[in-house]
């Protein structure tokens, strides 16, 4: 507690804490909205989101570790993870897309496991980074600092979650994914193959994930078990800010940026993952103590 | 109905091979006393997951607390080994208990998927924070005390010991399930709004199941701290992507909402485990999560749901052959 007292002491911290949550929410941002267009479209819930995201890391330490620069590592991050979330689509995910939802949580929970004990085999249990040689920025005459990967990757993931929303806005593929989204049978009598935006769907979801993973190796560190925590705070900003509402999940997920540093610096950084936690169920609670007053419980 | 003979004669074998493991088979006490828990581990989980019908993935959040509370209670309180073990897992249980309770209201009024992600957040907010809080011992977690008996006496009063929370919890959920109690329950997997509406207080019976299951994992919790030897947060006491799946996974392999399928699934998953440690080693946590989702995507019956639709006879179905009615 006793960083509380210098939170009020030099209010210059607070423009800190303020930055650096506003700038990593961008990144969180990326991977909920993959969270949401595959629960609003295939009505399912991603457990092995954060392995998504810890792939796509270990793309581009790999790229970076082959010489390239690991800003270029990104879009390779996502086109690889596109072919990944393809692949675990056709392998596993359109089995359990149609069965309950125990059913496919408890699935993406195994495929999580299998992943991070894959990437535990085969990459090994270091800590990774992929070192972007950005330096620091200091405003306020050195008062504080930013590091320039994070401005960076603000704006990298801003672009890619635009790129994506043209995407879904403009192109034939898009247009199905919102048609399904709607009204599955509807799209179905359509002449929308379904299964195959499924398969997008799923393989654009991984291919976001990617992207926010790399961005997350730059800007930190990856290690194979990285990835609970991006689960768990993508389900967060999306029960937050709802399915398919683009500029509730960009606010939720800096919201969630901002808090998480705050309470990384008051009660100590080995509390920052047990805060992100205990602050999802804190959230599930009291949206169902809310919703119990109009008599009604979440669906 | 009474019990065929055959019946009788089968869990008597079944009771006696248990209770000569020791003697027949010393190298695998440990092992088999493992058993035991992973068999306690799945009939918990389908108190809630199979019978109630709500699927948590955080209930190892009450085996984690009961096993903190029975070794800090050997450490501090300065009674001998084995006043402390026993007082320690019944203050455990007692405190696993407590918290389903206190957690309960808010928790249980989650449905679904919402449910199952909280309880999950739940479990592992728990070891975050226990790694963080240094009474506890921290990341690094904590050692109970020393085992005071002879060598190889340890690992006998553990085998006893866990083979006693299994036997004790498969007959008292037998007759629970038997009991008004277990018909709610069903109930409120079947339909919760028509049980409310029928005037059950479906929480308080929801609350009510999940403290039994929480009393008997924090009982089985002290238990475990002491047969391996450590307390780690992550890794032991709230160890959700092994302990905390594997309840599920077991109870799902074989057949959740029945007595017998947690028992048969804990014992088909142990063996195929053990197996894994021995022939894939290095690769054995690959291969156990590629079992989670073959399981979970092409066996969601379990083993006791197959024999059902093969065999519907023997379990006591009639069936019909007429159409059946709207």
């Amino acid at each position: 507690m006793g960083n509380l007292r210098l939170l009020f002491e030099s209010p210059v911290l607070l423009v800190q804490l303020l930055l650096d949550g506003i700038l990593i929410g961008a990144i969180f941002a990326l991977a909920a909205y993959g969270m949401a267009l595959v629960w609003g479209v295939m009505g399912l819930i991603n457990v092995a989101q954060g392995e998504l995201v810890m792939l796509g890391g270990y793309a581009a330490f790999y790229l970076y570790r082959a010489g390239i620069h690991p800003l270029f590592a990104v879009p390779v991050a996502a086109a690889l993870l596109f072919a990944a979330g393809w692949l675990l689509y056709r392998a596993v995910i359109f089995r359990v897309v149609d069965k309950d939802l125990f059913i496919s949580i408890l699935a993406t929970f195994g495929l999580s496991i299998l992943l991070q004990q894959l990437a535990n085999t085969l990459f090994g249990a270091d800590v990774r980074t992929a070192e972007s040689g950005f330096g620091t920025l200091f405003l306020f005459g050195g008062a504080v600092t930013v590091s320039r990967i994070k401005l960076v990757a603000f704006a990298a993931a801003l672009l890619t979650g635009a790129f994506l929303m043209q995407f879904l806005r403009r192109s034939r593929m898009g247009q199905a994914i919102r048609a399904t989204a709607q009204n599955p049978r509807a799209a179905r009598v359509m002449g929308i193959d379904t299964d195959r935006v499924h398969a997008w769907t799923f393989g654009l979801n991984a291919a976001i994930c990617g992207a926010s993973g790399a961005l997350v190796a730059m800007t930190w560190i990856v290690h194979p078990y990285l990835g609970l925590p991006y689960t768990v705070r993508s389900f967060m900003i999306v029960i937050i800010a709802g399915l398919g509402n683009v500029a509730a999940v960009l606010a939720a997920a800096l919201g969630l940026g901002v808090a998480e540093n705050f309470a990384g610096f008051i009660l100590g950084a080995e509390y920052q993952a047990a805060f992100v936690f205990a602050l999802l169920v804190a959230i599930l609670v009291w949206r169902r103590f809310w919703l119990a007053r109009e008599r009604r419980y979440l669906r | 109905m009474k019990a065929p003979p055959f019946r009788h004669m089968a869990v008597a074998a079944v009771l006696a091979l248990a209770l000569l493991v020791p003697v027949l088979a010393p190298a695998y006490r440990s092992q088999l006393a493992l058993l035991w828990v992973m068999i306690v581990f799945a009939l918990t989980w389908d108190l809630l997951g199979g019978q109630m019908g709500y699927n948590s993935f955080g209930n190892v959040l009450f085996f984690g607390v009961g096993m903190y509370a029975c070794v800090i209670i050997q450490r501090d309180a300065g009674l001998g080994y084995f006043t402390g073990l026993f007082l320690g897992s019944g203050a455990g249980a007692l405190l696993a208990a407590a918290l389903a309770a206190l957690l309960g209201s808010g928790i249980l009024g989650l449905r679904g998927h919402y449910f199952a992600i909280g309880t999950l957040g739940l479990g592992i907010a728990a070891g975050e924070l226990a790694s963080g809080w240094q009474f506890v011992g921290g990341g690094g977690g904590m050692v109970p005390p020393l085992f005071p008996g002879e060598v190889g006496g340890r690992e006998t009063f553990f085998y006893y010991l866990s083979f006693a929370l299994a036997a004790v919890t498969l007959p008292f959920l037998r007759w629970l399930y038997a009991s008004r109690f277990g018909l709610v329950l069903n109930a409120i997997r079947d339909d919760e709004d028509k049980a409310e509406a029928m005037g059950l207080r479906t929480t308080r019976y929801k609350t009510t199941a999940w403290c039994i299951s929480a009393f008997f994992l924090g009982l089985t919790g002290g238990a475990v701290g002491n047969l391996l030897g450590f307390v780690d947060p992550r890794e032991v006491a709230f160890a959700g992507s092994t302990f905390g799946v594997w309840m599920v996974l077991m109870a799902i392999l074989g057949g959740k909402g029945t007595l017998w399928g947690p028992v048969i699934g804990a014992a088909v998953f142990h063996l195929t485990k053990e197996l894994f440690w021995t022939y894939l080693l290095g690769w054995q946590r690959v291969a156990l999560g590629l079992l989670i989702v073959v399981i979970v995507v092409f066996f969601p019956v379990g083993i006791l749901g197959w024999a059902r639709e093969r065999w519907p006879e023997r379990f006591g179905h009639r069936i019909d052959e007429a159409e059946a009615g709207p």
